[in-house]
């Protein structure tokens, strides 16, 4: 029964709850953040997740291998062709299978263009959390060019699901090369606008300098990884680590800052975009010859055993987890997905900061909900 | 040092703030880098000025599934079920029937290819299963119906045959 | 009756001998009141509808978009659209709200500005009232609309709007004195608070450039301080729609949440006529001392197009700033006004007073 002592059990004297969300416009999604506030001060913030909750590692249970690709886009939309080339080298490393480098190029290369097009995405809605409404159509329209690249190669702009576990789906489109080239040359003439808008902004860096502060310690403990890690001086760039696909053949440096603060997060994400340029550059003319997807048997069994990859999203590190009894469907595929631990540090970055403040950091760790609830 | 400072401060956050006016105003004088796309206009092309591009898709575009058919009413569908085991959202329900053939022999064949619009998530997998090629993705994207009902789809036509020579 | 476009004077003065005439004082006073009642709310309908559509237009250009253009040519009765829309939507009763200040705050927020628009001289002799006080009665007038807001917030029972509302009535009370401030360093140099006697003063060149440095200064804190006090722009803390999803307002529907958004424009153009009026002459025409050539071309514009002209250049200044900036953290809002705006406001207030006592301007 409810009565007036049961509904104010857990809330402190002179707390004020604030909900946020699940419909909020700058919680990106469905995430529903409750707040204890006092004035304009934000005291403690519990994160309520399963608003989009789909049960996609219940749903890979019934699929075969392959099939399985379509799930993984539906995670981290965002960044759909990273979580696909993940979920592949993972399939890839139980069969033992090692792909050609011209599948490998292309799909590094496909990797880093999501990669621009997700912080692209980032700094929209960054600058949109901050109140500055032109961002946000800045921003789009230079995305919808890597999209138009996408979808001509793959023939789909958000939910990609171009590689296949053994390859990709289709070879390259014969207009790739060139527009992807023609994309960088406008897109380094269009990244200075970008930090005129809003990088220099006085507004902007008096709103971002300084708060939600996260130190290594906490972001290590808290697995914040990702361009949000290495605001705080978190060397966790898997593509340097570990490096699988193309990364290996290529030079550029893991971008790090040492503040850990929303500004440093912000900045990551930046040099990030001029550095993903720098990767294509590199790669974009020497895509070697050779077949865009191995012979794979029409039925694909994975050998007994667990196995584990990861790959650097673009909100951090992914991991596909895959256990296999050696049937068609795999028994039990867990994803580490990035987003559910950055939202976990939330609390320690906006504990006693502002209202507003609390946009900004969400803003800068740029949660997708879809993939932290799967 | 403190007035110099705060002095300084105001100038440069007053100069910072010029910046991004800059930006904002200069793409307000140029109407010509607009990039909005005029959509039931640019269907047709340019209409009244409106529209400056025609709306193509590019030609890997998945759309919608699609199966052709050549004049003569034939397909490429032997009704194996291939792309109805490789979907993976049950989109595609193959229903064959038994047909005897000129030489007198029973074969499989294509009675009705079922395929549910609304469940379907365009991965490409049954395209790329297919052994004979028969189904492919077609760039039409509007999908929007009154009923539900109409989203599932029979892409065979009525009365068509397979394709001699498709095994 | 004689009716002339560059003076409206006569008009006037005829058309009151014409009412006296036929009837005694008493009717005569009532039917001018209704027609300038009738004018200014045809005019304040008018012009709210305009500036929503130009606003969409301005940020759509700045945005790289089109903006409305599919609801007549160019999109233009987009906004009448939207005001029937409006207008036929459902009032949604709000569940332990208190009803009657719920229902009371929008007709405040709209008859603050209404009340300002009154004081504004629109051209020579299109003013519907002079006070020798002008100045001190619109500042007084326009702060009356955070009683509105305030009481929006509170009486909504929704926490947004709650902390919507605390945080406007803490912007516009500080932002009043900058905005004050600002008003009397031009009062000073002008040695007037009538808005015709401002004007008129105004003949041989705008207070802007005559007033040089500090005129320039208080122009500037103007602007800013009244982009704040109108919730717009980088100051629009009270609606937020990132953070509060609408603020103080977030309740409202239909009619009700149209009178808050028309008064947020027509504040605009208040404000805007203000800076026009005080510190760029207007409806005087620019004229140049000494060049009569020059200044003769000039009159034939007839002034109530180079009012309209100069307030919606400082409206489309305006939205510039709310289309590219940022918005503010309260506490830097705060420290905005109290460290920056308000010492040098005050700072500006001396050095015009030096000024005039010296006669160092032009």
């Amino acid at each position: 029964m409810i009565t007036e002592e049961n509904i104010n059990v857990g809330i402190k004297e002179e707390e004020f709850i604030l909900n946020m969300g699940p419909q909020h416009p700058s919680t990106h999604g469905v995430l529903r953040l409750v707040c204890s506030i006092k004035g304009e001060i934000v005291k403690n913030i519990e994160p309520h997740c399963g608003y989009i909750h789909r049960g996609i590692e219940k749903m890979t249970e019934k699929l075969t291998y392959p099939q399985i690709v379509h799930l993984t886009d539906r995670l981290d939309y965002l960044s759909a062709l990273i979580n696909n080339e993940a979920y592949c080298l993972c399939v890839e490393k139980a069969l033992e299978i090692e792909v050609s480098d011209r599948i490998k190029y292309i799909r590094t290369i496909m990797s880093e263009l999501t990669r621009i097009a997700s912080h692209q995405l980032w700094w929209c809605s960054f600058g949109m959390d901050l109140g500055g409404l032109t961002c946000f159509f800045y921003g789009l329209r230079d995305r919808e060019k890597i999209l138009d690249i996408f979808e001509e190669t793959c023939g789909s702009r958000l939910i990609i699901s171009y590689n296949t576990p053994g390859g990709l789906m289709a070879d390259i489109h014969p207009n790739f090369q060139k527009k992807v080239k023609e994309f960088i040359k406008y897109f380094r003439k269009t990244l200075p606008e970008y930090d005129q808008l809003l990088t220099g902004n006085v507004i902007m860096q008096e709103r971002c300098k300084g708060v939600g502060y996260i130190s290594k310690e906490d972001a290590i403990s808290y697995g914040v990884t990702g361009p949000s890690g290495r605001g705080s001086c978190f060397s966790c760039d898997v593509r340097k680590k570990e490096p699988y696909s193309a990364y290996k053949f290529v030079n550029f440096n893991e971008v790090l800052r040492c503040e850990g603060d929303t500004f440093a997060r912000y900045m990551v994400r930046m040099d990030e975009m001029r550095e993903s340029m720098n990767i294509i550059e590199q790669l974009i003319d020497n895509i070697p010859e050779g077949p865009y997807a191995e012979k794979m048997k029409g039925v694909i069994k994975l050998p007994e055993g667990e196995y584990y990859q990861r790959v650097e999203a673009a909100r951090g590190e992914f991991g596909v987890y895959i256990v296999s009894k050696g049937e068609k469907n795999p028994y039990r595929v867990k994803f580490r997905s990035p987003n559910f631990s950055n939202l976990s540090a939330l609390n320690t970055m906006a504990k006693n900061q502002k209202i507003a403040d609390l946009i900004a950091i969400g803003g800068s760790l740029d949660y997708v909900i879809p993939d932290i609830d799967r | 040092m403190g007035l110099i400072k705060y002095i300084s401060g105001i100038f440069k956050g007053v100069w910072s703030l010029l910046q991004g006016m800059a930006v904002t105003s200069s793409y307000f004088v140029r109407p010509w880098t607009i990039v909005t796309q005029q959509y039931p206009e640019n269907r047709k092309g340019n209409k009244r000025g409106r529209s400056k591009k025609k709306l193509e898709m590019f030609e890997r575009f998945r759309g919608e599934l699609v199966m052709p058919h050549s004049e003569n009413n034939e397909h490429k569908c032997s009704a194996c079920g291939i792309c109805e085991m490789n979907c993976p959202n049950g989109t595609i329900e193959v229903i064959s029937k038994m047909e005897v053939n000129e030489e007198g022999k029973k074969k499989r064949a294509l009675d009705k290819y079922v395929y549910h619009l609304g469940m379907c998530t365009f991965c490409g997998l049954c395209v790329k299963a297919c052994p004979s090629g028969a189904i492919c993705f077609s760039q039409n994207f509007e999908h929007a119906v009154f009923n539900r009902a109409k989203l599932n789809k029979i892409l065979n036509n009525e009365g068509s045959k397979l394709l001699k020579g498709v095994e | 009756m004689e009716f002339s476009i560059y003076d409206f004077t006569s008009f006037t003065k005829s058309l009151d001998k014409l009412l006296n005439e036929n009837m005694s004082s008493f009717w005569a006073t009532s039917i001018e009141m209704l027609l300038i009642g009738v004018g200014i709310l045809a005019f304040y309908a008018l012009v709210g509808l305009f500036l929503v559509y130009a606003e969409r237009k301005v940020c759509a250009f700045i945005q790289n978009r089109v903006g409305p253009n599919r609801v007549g040519p160019y999109g233009i009765i987009q906004t009448i659209a939207d005001l029937f829309k409006l207008l036929m939507k459902e009032l949604i009763p709000i569940k332990n709200a208190d009803k009657l200040l719920f229902n009371i705050a929008p007709f405040i927020v709209i008859i603050a500005s209404f009340l300002a628009i009154a004081a504004i001289p629109f051209a020579k002799g299109l003013h519907a009232i002079d006070f020798n006080i002008g100045i001190f009665y619109v500042i007084a007038v326009s702060s009356m609309g955070v009683i509105g807001v305030l009481l929006a917030g509170w009486s909504s029972n929704n926490k947004y709007s709650l902390i919507g509302a605390m945080r406007s009535g803490a912007q516009i009370v500080s932002y009043e004195l900058s905005v004050g401030l600002s008003l009397i360093t031009m009062v000073i140099f002008a040695g007037s608070m009538q808005f015709s006697v401002i004007v008129e003063a105004q003949r041989d060149g705008w207070f802007l450039f005559r007033g040089h440095i500090p005129a320039i200064i208080a122009f500037v804190v103007y602007l800013i301080a009244c982009t704040a006090e109108t919730n717009r722009g980088p100051f629009d803390l009270a609606e937020a729609e990132s953070e509060l999803t609408a603020g103080y307002h977030v309740e409202y529907s239909g009619i009700k949440f149209a009178f808050f958004f028309l008064a947020e424009y027509m504040n605009m153009f208040i404000v805007a006529s203000i800076a026009a009026t005080v510190f760029l002459g207007g409806w005087m025409p620019l004229h140049v001392g000494g060049f009569s050539g020059f200044n003769h071309v000039m009159d034939f514009i007839p002034p109530f197009f180079w009012y309209i002209g100069k307030t919606f250049f400082i409206i489309f200044i305006m939205m510039l700033f709310k289309w590219t900036f940022p918005r503010l953290r309260i506490d830097q809002l705060l420290t905005l006004e109290w460290k920056y705006l308000l010492p040098i406001n005050l700072v500006n207030v001396v050095l015009m007073a030096l000024i005039v006592l010296n006669g160092w301007h032009f």
